[in-house]
């Protein structure tokens, strides 16, 4: 594993390994241990081109809890709006020694085409590209299930996932669904038939459009922020009808399963997709995943950058 | 290879160096064992086990992974975490003793007091090792030896415990006649 691109990247082994090195991360920080000199010297730059506040800070907090150098870089205020490339952004972090890239982008590859063309060395991590992926979102959600209904421990066999609503635009929907399945969870998609992406067959998860249908067998309700400024055209009539079929309500939450919990990946539209009483309620694990968020973005950190890197195994001869 | 030590002179070894632990630390009250995995995690276990027996009370055993403080991490690919555990939650004012199978360089416990003094502060820290095989890097030494093994920097010396292994015993590998 050298970058962080795609979930589809890992393997279950590999996914399995970052949770437990997160899980491990994460008893130690709530300990007396708050920083790791494991980074120092390391540079780590979050390349941010669009808005973000928990995966950002959650970034930075992870790196510096591991000693390494952080470098914030937001495409607003940069040469970025004065129509610099991404090919010449990447040259200049290059050339001022990043030995690590965080990247957000509102277009789909864009980790891929950062970490592809050979515009520099370091390690590319995906912080979220278009609609395609948002790798650390989903092992974070998946660490956070795991600790819930597994006690923090193996893979996911047993669990049932409902990804509820705006599954179309949601990159963090589809790093999910491949890593629940990795994992062994079943995973079913509940939104109107305007938000299922075309070609869902071929997932391999089951899809649904009645939320109160699946609402009794869930262990874990994910709810997905819809996601209004990338809908240009009409998917649902009002927002009224929209939290009448998929929001979840306390009505609902009265039908879940004693243990179930409820997570949502953030920013939340309150009163849309989720109501204020389900957010706050004792089943909302949704502050948590924030926690966690960091201490698996530490495990990824770590894993990638806590060794040698290729470049410098590649200079001593030895194989990985 | 050759065999040094077999299961019932490491669990000698391993008695003797429970008393030794006792009469310097004057009893077992504020002591904490701590074993750096893997091995020497079962040996600190085994030493705790064996204390809790010599002074009829019950003493825990902890375990402290060092990964994330070693020195050679640029070196290698990365690390699988290995558990921490202190009972007690605390290190704050104990007698530390860590525990670890073979001694070489002197490089995992420089780590380790690394380790230690991000977790708090002990009143002293102690080493106990089952095997001194010599060629330190760093100017550190072993408060309580199993045994000294004078060795060649070519062999490599091996601890098997019963616990991962399937049987208890020290060996020696690599050595010319």
């Amino acid at each position: 594993m050298k970058h962080l691109l795609s979930i589809s990247d890992l393997s279950k082994d590999e996914a399995i390994e970052i949770l437990d090195t997160a899980a491990e991360l994460a008893r130690l920080s709530e300990g007396a241990v708050k920083k790791f000199p494991t980074l120092r010297g390391r540079t780590v730059v979050n390349l941010f081109f669009e808005d973000s506040t928990r995966t950002r800070i959650s970034f930075e907090a992870a790196a510096k809890r591991l000693s390494a150098d952080v470098i914030n870089f937001a495409a607003k205020g940069s040469s970025v709006s004065k129509g610099e490339s991404l090919k010449d952004t990447a040259l200049t972090l290059q050339a001022m020694g990043a030995d690590a890239v965080v990247i957000r982008h509102g277009a789909s590859g864009a980790a891929h085409q950062l970490a592809r063309q050979g515009w520099m060395k370091g390690v590319v991590i995906n912080a979220g590209d278009g609609t395609h992926e948002h790798p650390t979102q989903a092992l974070l959600d998946a660490f956070t299930i795991r600790r819930h209904l597994k006690s923090n421990q193996g893979d996911l066999r047993g669990v049932k996932v409902g990804i509820i609503g705006d599954i179309l635009h949601s990159r963090v929907a589809r790093s999910n669904i491949l890593l629940l399945k990795k994992l062994g969870a079943e995973v079913v998609l509940i939104a109107p038939p305007t938000l299922i992406p075309v070609g869902v067959s071929d997932w391999q998860v089951g899809v649904s459009y009645s939320l109160d249908d699946q609402i009794k067998s869930l262990d874990v309700v994910m709810s997905l922020r819809v996601q209004k400024e990338r809908m240009n055209d009409l998917y649902f009539a009002t927002e009224r009808e929209y939290a009448r079929g998929y929001g979840l309500n306390s009505e609902r939450m009265r039908q879940m399963k004693d243990k179930a919990i409820v997570m949502h990946p953030g920013p939340m539209n309150r009163g849309l997709e989720i109501s204020a009483e389900s957010a706050d309620s004792h089943r909302s694990v949704i502050v948590e995943q924030v926690a966690n968020g960091v201490s698996v973005r530490m495990a990824v950190l770590y894993l990638l950058l806590g060794g040698a890197t290729f470049k410098e195994l590649a200079n001593s001869g030895e194989s990985l | 290879m050759s065999v040094i030590l077999n299961g019932g002179e490491i669990s000698r070894a391993l008695r003797r160096i429970s008393h030794e632990i006792l009469e310097k630390n004057h009893g077992s009250e504020n002591l904490l064992l701590l074993g750096i995995p893997t091995r020497g995690a079962y040996l600190s276990r085994r030493i705790a086990s064996a204390i809790s027996e010599i002074e009829k009370t019950e003493l825990e055993s902890g375990t402290l992974d060092i990964t994330m403080y070693r020195d050679d991490l640029r070196l290698k690919a990365p690390r699988t975490l290995l558990p921490t555990s202190i009972p007690g939650g605390s290190i704050d004012g104990k007698d530390v003793v860590l525990i670890d199978d073979v001694f070489y360089s002197g490089r995992t416990i420089r780590a380790a007091l690394d380790a230690l003094n991000e977790l708090g502060r002990p009143k002293s820290v102690q080493l106990a090792v089952l095997i001194d095989r010599g060629h330190r890097e760093l100017p550190i030494r072993a408060d309580f030896v199993g045994k000294n093994i004078p060795t060649a920097k070519e062999e490599s010396v091996r601890v098997h415990l019963s616990e991962i292994d399937p049987l208890d015993e020290v060996i020696i590998e690599g050595r010319t006649q």
